[in-house]
This record gives C-alpha cells, sequence and structure tokens, in this order.
C-alpha cells in the first residue's frame, strides 16, 4: 500500500512576466519503507512538487491536484492539520541547514521544541531525547554540543542536527531536498551514508530531491526522472541505470562525470538549454535538445507505462516490459485543465 | 562523442547572421514594465505631472498677480463670479496663484536640494565604500560630525553669515540630506564590491574610476531612485517648517509651507486660505509617496514574494 | 620541456582578522594558502582539487594579483608579479584571465552581453575603432557557442549555461595566454557542466591556452588536466599526473577524496563507498593541528605525523606528495575491466 500517493499535481506561479507553469500533471506514489528519487536540473519542478504537497509555496504560487498521505489528502488540509503533520509524520531537510535553524536558540532549545510541540514530553526527557538523537546521527560529544548554537557547528555538522530534528518524531516519510549540495565531497559521502543507514533502520521511506544521479544510485530504490515540469521517465533503480529508456535519461546518465573509468576523455554532454517554462507550448519540451528527434515529436508525446509500473513519456517504444497501457499525450493535459483553486498561504521560511 | 555537440551545427548561426539583432531588455525597461503595471504609482505620476505643468503655466494664465491686492475683495470666499476660485487672503490676493507660485518654489527646493543631496551623497558614499579601509573611515567620521551638529543651529548659522536667501535654503537642506544618501550609497557599495562582476572587472584591468562608474553606480541607482523620490516630499516639509519659522522664504514670494502657515492664522475666519494650499502639498507628498513605493517594488521584485 | 610559462614558489597569504574589542584587540591569523609551489607549461592544464576552506579560490586570486600574497613569487615569463606595481600588473591582465564560479553574479546585471565581452577591449585599446570592437566581439561569442544575434541582451536574458559562456568570451578577448577557471560548472545543471568542460577544452586546444582549472572535487579535473594538484587546509598534499593520481594516488587524503565522489551505478555505488569515507570534520583554520595537517583525519597515522611537518618531496615516479609515508602506504585504486571499483 502506498504511503504516499499524488495524482496530477499541478504547480503554477504568477509573475510580473506571466504565469509559470512549473509542475505539470505529475504523478507518483511512495511505498511505506521506500525510498524514491526525484531528479532533475534546475527548474524541472522538483521541489516546486514537493512544496506544493507540502503547503509550503511561495505567496505568488499555487497548486491543484490530489496528494493522498495515510488516505488523507494534504492538499485540502487547513494550515493547523497541516502543520500537525509537517515535522511530524513528514520531515524535511533542505539544501541549506541554516535557513531552518533558529541562530538565537540552543540546539538543545529547538529540539525540545520540537518534541514538547508533537508529543508533550517534559523537558528532562526532551533533553534526554534530543541527545540521544543526536548521538544516532553520530555527533560527537551530543551532551555537550547540544548546549550550542547552530553557528557554532560545521555546515556537515548543521545538517546531520537537521537529520537529527527531522528524525525526532520518528516520522513515516523523510522529504530531503538536495541535503547534500551544498557539501563538501568527504562530508557529503559521510551525510548520504548516514541517511541511508537511519533509513534502513526505522523503516522510513523517503523523497530524495536531487540534480545529482550519482547519490541517487547509493541510496534509493526507484527514480523518478522530470523535465520542465514533467515526469519523462520513471522506474527501479536498476532500470533507470542500466536500461534507461527516455533519451533525456540516456544524455543525463551519459553526460556523469565518472571516477570508474579512466578511458573515456571527452564528456558526453545534452546539447542546448533548458526550456523557458514561460512559453512551453505544445509537444515534447526535450525535443529541440534531443538526439533522436523525430517529425512526431511536434505532438504531445505519450506516457507509456509498463507492467512493472516503470513509465517513459516518449514516441520511441520502450524496449523493456510489456506495456501495459499508452496513455495519449494530450489526455494529460486535458485532466490538467481542472480548477486550481487551492492557494497556498504561507511561504517558506 | 563530439566535442561540438554543445554547439549547434553550422544552420543556427548561419540562420542567425542573416537575422536582426535581438533586442534587449534591460532590468530598468522591465522595473519600467512593473511600475506601469502599479495602479496607485501610475495615478500619482500622472497627478505630479499635472501638478508641475499647472504651477509651470497656471500662473502666466490668471488674471490676477501674485502680489496683487484686490481691495474690493479681501478675504472673500471662494467664487467664480469675482474670479477668485480659491478666494483671496486678508490683504486680497488671488489664494490660487500663490498657492501656485508657492508650488514652483516648494517644488523646486525639493528638487533641487534632492539634486545637491544627490550627486555629493552617491560620489561621496560610493567613494567611501568602493575604496574602504582607512578612507572609508575618515570620510564616514566626517558624516558622523556633521550628523551631530544641530540641524537648526546649521541652517541658522548659515543665515547669520550669508543673509537669508532662498539659495541658502537649497543649500542648508542639501547639505544634510546627503549625509542619509552617503551612508545608504556607502551601505550598498559595500555589498557591491565584493560582487564577482566587480572582481571580474578588476581581474579585466578596469581602473578604479571606471569601475564605480560602470559598475557600482549603475546597480545602485534603484535603491537611490527610490530614496530621492523619498526624499523630496521630505525636503518640502523640511523647507514649510523653516518657512513655518521665519527662516524660509520671504514675502512676496512663498512657498505652500509659508501659505500653510498663513493660513492657519486666519483658519477661523477664511478657512480656504488654509485649506487650498495645504490640499496641493498634501496630495504632492502623497503622490510622492506612492511613486517611491512603486518604484521600491518595481525594481526589486524579490522584495514582494 | 620548454620552460614553464608560470611558476609560483612558496606562495603565502594570511588573512588577518581581529577580534575583541577596542580594549582588548587579538589578531586572529588565517593561513589561507600555505607556501604552495608549482610549475605550468604553455598549453598545460593543471587542475587544483580542495574542499570548501582549501585555499583554493585564494590562491587563483593571488597568482592574479587581486589579493596581495604576504609571502612567496608568482613568475609570469621570469617576471614576478608579486613586485609589479599597479599599472604594471594590470597590463599582465592581458595575459592572464579568470573565469568566476557564479555566471550569473560574475556578470554585471545592468549591461548587455556585448558590452560585458567588449569592455577589455574598450580598458586596454580605448582608440579601436567602435565597428572593430563589435566585429570581435561578435566574433568571440561565436567561437563560446553563442549567436552573434544576441550581443543586446542582457545576462537575466540567458541561461546559466549560456552566462558562463559570456564569461568565458569576456576572458578570452584579449587573448591570453592563461585562463584561470575558478569552479567554471559547479552552479551548473549536469548537461551543462559537460557543455561547458568540452568547451574549454576545446578552446584550449584551439587557442594554445595555459589553463589552471580549480573544483571541489576529483570527478570533473579528470577531464580536463593533465596534472592535477590535491589541496587541504592551504596546503598542497599531492601534485601528480592524471593518471598515477586516479590509479594509484600518494596521499591518504586524496585517496579519500577519489572514493568519496560517488559512482552513478546502483551495483557498484555501495561497495565503493564502504568505509571509505573520512571520520570527522576540517579543524578549524585559526588553530590548525601539529604536525601534517591532515593528521586529525587521517587513517593512516602514525605518531610522527603529529609532530613532524611532512614536506612536499618529489617521488620516484616524478609525482610529488607530502606525506611521511607515502612510500609505505599502497593506495591503489583497481579498476575492473568492466568499469568499476572494486
Amino acid at each position: 500500500m502506498s504511503l504516499l500517493e499524488v495524482s496530477d499535481l499541478q504547480v503554477k506561479f504568477d509573475t510580473p512576466e506571466g504565469e509559470v507553469q512549473a509542475v505539470n500533471g505529475l504523478d507518483f506514489s511512495v511505498r511505506r519503507g521506500e525510498s524514491l528519487a526525484i531528479v532533475g536540473e534546475s527548474g524541472a519542478g522538483k521541489s516546486q512538487a514537493v512544496m506544493a504537497i507540502m503547503g509550503l509555496l511561495a505567496e505568488n504560487g499555487s497548486a491543484c491536484g490530489k496528494a493522498k498521505f495515510k488516505g488523507q489528502d494534504l492538499m485540502q488540509m487547513s494550515r493547523q492539520e497541516l502543520n500537525k503533520i509537517r515535522g511530524c509524520e513528514i520531515a524535511m531537510i533542505f539544501q541549506d541547514p541554516m535557513t531552518s535553524l533558529n541562530p538565537f536558540l540552543t540546539i538543545e532549545k529547538q529540539m525540545a521544541e520540537v518534541i514538547t510541540h508533537h508529543q508533550g514530553l517534559r523537558r528532562e526527557e526532551a533533553r534526554a531525547h534530543a541527545v540521544e538523537m543526536l548521538r544516532a546521527v553520530r555527533i560527537p560529544a551530543p551532551e555537550e554540543r547540544v548546549k550550542q548554537y547552530p553557528h557554532e557547528f560545521s555546515g556537515g555538522m548543521r545538517q546531520r542536527v537537521m537529520i537529527a530534528m527531522g528524525l525526532l518524531c520518528e516520522p513515516g516519510l523523510l522529504i530531503a531536498d538536495e541535503p547534500t549540495t551544498a557539501l563538501d565531497v568527504t562530508v557529503q559521502a559521510q551525510i548520504t551514508q548516514l541517511v541511508g543507514e537511519l533509513r534502513r533502520k526505522s523503516n522510513m521511506a523517503m523523497i530524495l530531491i536531487t540534480h545529482d544521479l550519482a547519490v541517487v544510485a547509493e541510496i534509493c530504490d526507484r527514480v523518478l526522472v522530470m523535465y520542465a515540469g514533467q515526469l519523462v521517465e520513471t522506474g527501479s533503480i536498476e532500470d533507470i541505470f542500466y536500461r534507461p529508456q527516455h533519451p533525456y535519461t540516456q544524455g543525463l546518465l551519459a553526460s556523469l562525470p565518472r571516477m570508474d573509468r579512466l578511458s573515456d576523455d571527452e564528456l558526453h554532454s545534452i546539447p542546448g538549454n533548458p526550456p523557458n517554462l514561460m512559453n512551453l507550448g505544445g509537444g515534447c519540451h526535450f525535443r529541440e535538445r534531443c538526439s533522436k528527434v523525430m517529425d512526431v515529436c511536434k505532438d504531445d508525446p505519450p506516457l507509456q507505462v509498463a507492467q512493472d509500473g516503470r513509465q517513459s513519456r516518449c514516441f520511441i517504444e520502450m524496449t523493456d516490459g510489456e506495456i501495459a497501457s499508452t496513455e495519449t499525450g494530450d489526455s494529460a493535459e486535458l485532466v490538467g485543465s481542472g480548477d486550481c483553486e487551492k492557494e497556498s498561504t504561507e511561504t517558506v521560511e | 562523442m563530439n566535442s561540438s555537440a554543445d554547439i549547434p551545427a553550422e544552420d543556427p548561426f548561419a540562420a542567425a547572421m542573416a537575422e536582426e539583432d535581438v533586442r534587449g531588455r534591460s532590468l530598468w525597461v522591465d522595473a519600467w514594465h512593473r511600475l506601469l503595471k502599479n495602479r496607485a504609482a501610475v495615478i500619482s505620476g500622472v497627478i505630479m505631472a499635472v501638478m508641475i505643468l499647472l504651477v509651470l503655466v497656471g500662473p502666466l494664465l490668471s488674471p490676477w498677480e501674485g502680489d496683487f491686492t484686490d481691495w474690493d475683495n479681501t478675504s472673500s470666499p471662494p467664487s467664480l463670479e469675482t474670479g477668485h476660485w480659491f478666494g483671496t487672503d486678508s490683504v486680497g490676493r488671488d489664494i490660487l496663484v500663490r498657492t501656485l507660485e508657492g508650488g514652483r518654489i516648494s517644488l523646486l527646493v525639493g528638487l533641487v536640494a534632492t539634486l545637491v543631496s544627490l550627486a555629493i551623497g552617491v560620489t561621496y558614499g560610493a567613494i567611501a565604500g568602493y575604496y574602504g579601509g582607512f578612507t572609508d573611515r575618515i570620510m564616514m567620521r566626517m558624516v558622523d560630525i556633521i550628523y551631530a551638529l544641530p540641524f537648526m543651529f546649521f541652517v541658522i548659522l548659515l543665515m547669520v553669515v550669508f543673509g537669508r536667501h532662498i539659495v541658502l535654503i537649497f543649500v542648508a537642506i542639501g547639505a544634510v540630506n546627503w549625509l542619509d544618501m552617503a551612508r545608504i550609497v556607502r551601505g550598498q557599495t559595500l555589498g557591491l564590491k565584493n560582487t564577482e562582476f566587480v572582481e571580474a572587472a578588476r581581474a579585466c584591468g578596469v581602473d578604479h574610476n571606471a569601475i564605480i562608474r560602470r559598475h557600482i553606480i549603475p546597480n545602485l541607482l534603484g535603491v537611490v531612485m527610490v530614496y530621492v523620490t523619498l526624499t523630496i516630499p521630505q525636503v518640502i516639509l523640511v523647507e514649510s517648517f523653516l518657512s513655518f519659522l521665519g527662516l524660509g522664504v520671504q514675502e512676496p514670494m512663498s512657498s505652500w509651507g509659508a501659505l500653510v502657515n498663513d493660513g492657519a492664522q486666519d483658519m477661523e475666519s477664511a478657512p480656504w486660505t488654509l485649506i487650498f494650499p495645504a490640499a496641493f502639498l498634501t496630495v504632492t507628498l502623497y503622490c510622492f509617496n506612492y511613486i517611491g513605493d512603486g518604484m521600491r517594488d518595481a525594481l526589486d521584485p524579490k522584495d514582494r514574494l | 620541456m620548454t620552460a614553464p610559462v608560470l611558476r609560483v614558489q612558496d606562495l603565502v597569504v594570511n588573512f588577518t582578522s581581529f577580534t575583541g574589542g577596542i580594549l582588548q584587540r587579538k589578531e586572529r591569523v588565517l593561513r589561507a594558502v600555505n607556501g604552495i609551489s608549482f610549475d605550468l607549461n604553455a598549453g598545460e592544464t593543471l587542475g587544483i582539487v580542495g574542499e570548501t576552506g582549501s585555499g583554493k579560490s585564494t590562491l587563483a586570486r593571488a597568482i592574479l594579483g587581486l589579493i596581495k600574497a604576504n609571502r612567496g613569487r608568482v613568475m609570469w615569463e621570469g617576471e614576478d608579479l608579486t613586485l609589479l606595481g599597479e599599472e604594471e600588473l594590470r597590463q599582465k591582465r592581458k595575459e592572464i584571465q579568470i573565469v568566476f564560479q557564479d555566471p550569473v553574479a560574475s556578470l554585471n546585471p545592468r549591461m548587455t552581453a556585448g558590452d560585458i565581452i567588449s569592455e577589455p577591449l574598450w580598458t586596454f585599446y580605448p582608440h579601436m575603432a567602435p565597428l572593430q570592437v563589435e566585429e570581435r566581439t561578435r566574433g568571440m561569442m561565436k567561437v563560446v557557442g553563442l549567436l552573434p544575434n544576441q550581443i543586446n541582451r542582457y545576462p537575466h536574458e540567458f541561461s546559466g549555461g549560456q552566462c558562463q559562456r559570456i564569461g568565458i568570451a569576456r576572458s578570452l578577448v584579449l587573448n591570453p595566454r592563461l585562463v584561470i577557471c575558478d569552479e567554471p560548472v559547479s552552479a551548473l545543471d549536469v548537461s551543462i557542466q559537460a557543455q561547458i568542460i568540452n568547451l574549454l577544452k576545446d578552446l584550449q586546444q584551439k587557442l594554445g591556452l595555459a589553463l589552471i582549472f580549480i573544483a571541489h572535487d576529483l570527478s570533473l579535473v579528470k577531464h580536463i588536466s593533465n596534472r592535477i594538484m590535491v589541496m587541504y587546509m592551504g596546503s598542497a598534499m599531492e601534485l601528480s599526473q592524471r593518471e598515477a593520481l586516479y590509479r594509484r594516488p600518494l596521499h591518504p587524503y586524496t585517496h579519500a577524496l577519489i572514493k568519496s565522489v560517488p559512482i552513478p551505478d546502483p551495483k557498484l555505488a555501495a561497495r565503493a563507498r564502504q568505509d571509505s569515507w573520512l571520520a570527522g570534520d576540517m579543524p578549524s583554520p585559526y588553530d590548525p593541528p601539529k604536525g601534517c595537517i591532515f593528521n586529525t583525519r587521517c587513517p593512516y597515522k602514525v605518531s610522527r605525523c603529529q609532530t613532524d611537518v611532512p614536506a612536499l618531496r618529489r617521488m620516484e615516479q616524478g609525482d610529488w606528495v607530502a606525506c611521511h609515508q607515502a612510500e609505505d602506504l599502497d593506495l591503489s585504486i583497481h579498476l575492473d575491466s568492466a568499469s568499476g571499483i572494486n
């Protein structure tokens, strides 16, 4: 049974220059204990999709669609109900931990706040729990460190604190938005391993949002590739890495620098630039950069769904697995034209 | 894989060569378009344009002179019959003409004093901020010292030394206002000088003066322009205050401040002598504030998110 | 071998900051670059790799003279740049250029692409005919893969990758002999990174440039460098030929850096990074550890590492390393024929 099921998610932003469609008809689900990676370049809409689900869109954004978490639709919830779920049943960690930590409070106070707020523990218990959590994320001398302020921690340590805070209430789902992008490689490796380990231990589901396919290979079970606000391909990690179907995924994989190969000197690159979300128009959004572009690509490509659940939005037929259904390209548009009323009320802190 | 994959094949280049140059859309144009979408600012702008036109041309069209005394109609209320649409004051001068003429002085003071403070403040602040270190410390200490001088004392001192003259009002107000401007500009410059594009300019061998001119000043103009539009009404108010204390413009010249002061004395017997100049003053102040707000939003759209 | 064009010798850059009030002012010295030496030949690419706080960007700026070095020499074709006056140094900018990390922030948002690219031209050749300047600018745009008819556009109308192309065009317009690239692709998307790397490589071959390519990890420098220097807290840990460095790193830190780059292959990923990562964080730069600067995180340290500072010394095969135990450690990275690390 899926823990989170998102269907037909639309996210729009009103900018002075016009409307930007950041996410256009996105469907995905996360099962209990599963770890899903949402991969895409900047502007692909990967962060905005999750922000919309959590009710954290910027003021000029609006979203519609369904996001069922344990059977309840997050998109229909009031702010209070969402607050209860955020930080308790769904934890979030961001790229820059400093933005989500209060610089004027000690780590202990901030962690205790979360615990007392969500679990109603007493102060001493809260502190003991906080120290325990810091130890779990391998912060040395947690009894001492818990009394310090965020600026006394290094970048990697701060991200550990954020993870510890996120895990305080034993959430069922962890959403990590580029958690290691701002960190040094050696620290990045530490954090990636830590997250993977904690997740296995507590059987927590995770959505990892990243632009880095290499990190995905280490800690995720399934991958969803986004481009210009749409899903272009999804599948198990083996499928995506060893048998990518969509030309974009193939290009993305080929353009990764590989430490394990010395021979290939020249890096493969995808030509061109990401499209302007302001005037996307119809057809395949990737066609101008695609190496396998055909005449039909001027039309909206179909979303092919295979028996084993993998999907590819392309005219090129999937060579892998039996195709269960093929959704025509424009049906997504039709569904998406429904009313988009839910305005977000909160800004991102 | 081929290295030129990132450069599209011949065709787009050849095609583009023949094509006209694409026109760029500068940040200023962008800001201008955003400003035009701000209704309050646009209306305020139109009102101010009309006001300035009126103030410049109005007195020429009116049958009355500003210092003409109409003995038949002293302290007469507004009426179309007498030809004094805004009424007259206790010595029979036409309020409409006097308000418009006063507007010239008020707006002129606002504009000139602001320009003076702009010129001094931007140069001073940009230099202090850009060179930093010892230069900065000396320059900003001087600002602090001038700041510590009581403003009124300063004005009176100027009056005593040089005698009362309208130019002195410009100088006095400008001399004080540039301090704020210099501080704002210095702060902005400190931030700008550490940006990568200034470093890039230095790495390209661009000399200091050119960096200040081409890279620093254009990028702080936005903030400066907002500050200027908010300074103009402030200066107009200061002038009114000086006039109120008898340190401002002299009869027969007038300004809105002086008129309001005169009108306030006859408030009960002839309220129109207060209401009309005060209305003009208030509308102007409001308009400038709306324009300033609009410009702030237009120039820095991130602020609104 | 020809004489090197650039010879950096024992370069030291200190940053001094003051803490405490006026009464008890304390001086704190941060040694950002700590005695770096290397040679660079014409047409060669040197990769410099280091994490945050390793001093790699400071080193770049010190070579350019944007930051004053406290000690050491920067010999550019036999002339010591650190001794030059401001105007003489300015003249050298024609020969040594830099490409910055943040493609958007390094372009003045109020100037058009054409103005940005041609600024060095008007600066050094104020009497150049406007038509000639424009022609050269358009030519440069074409060289870096921008459409010349975009000359009047502003930076915010370009994507990140295109902005970086503008930055590269600006650095090349004066025909420099050395270009320092300070993490030119780390702010770009993966698919664009490859474009820029390939462009730089291409240009280097066409124009015979010497290149210093700075990066924060070892994955991208591999594709563009001849030799690679690894820095840690202001010091050089290793300076090796590319092939040798990736096959058999001499310094434990290099080894850890190689191992900590994730491998985009699910089967190899978990295995490759098993207990490969370094424990702990970088120590405070104000209070660096005694002895070898890396000893607090080194898995191979011996007692000597805590007392003696290892000098950067030359090994048999001609590569340089600053480690007491370089001869005894075998840090080979085993490459599978099938592409993988065992």
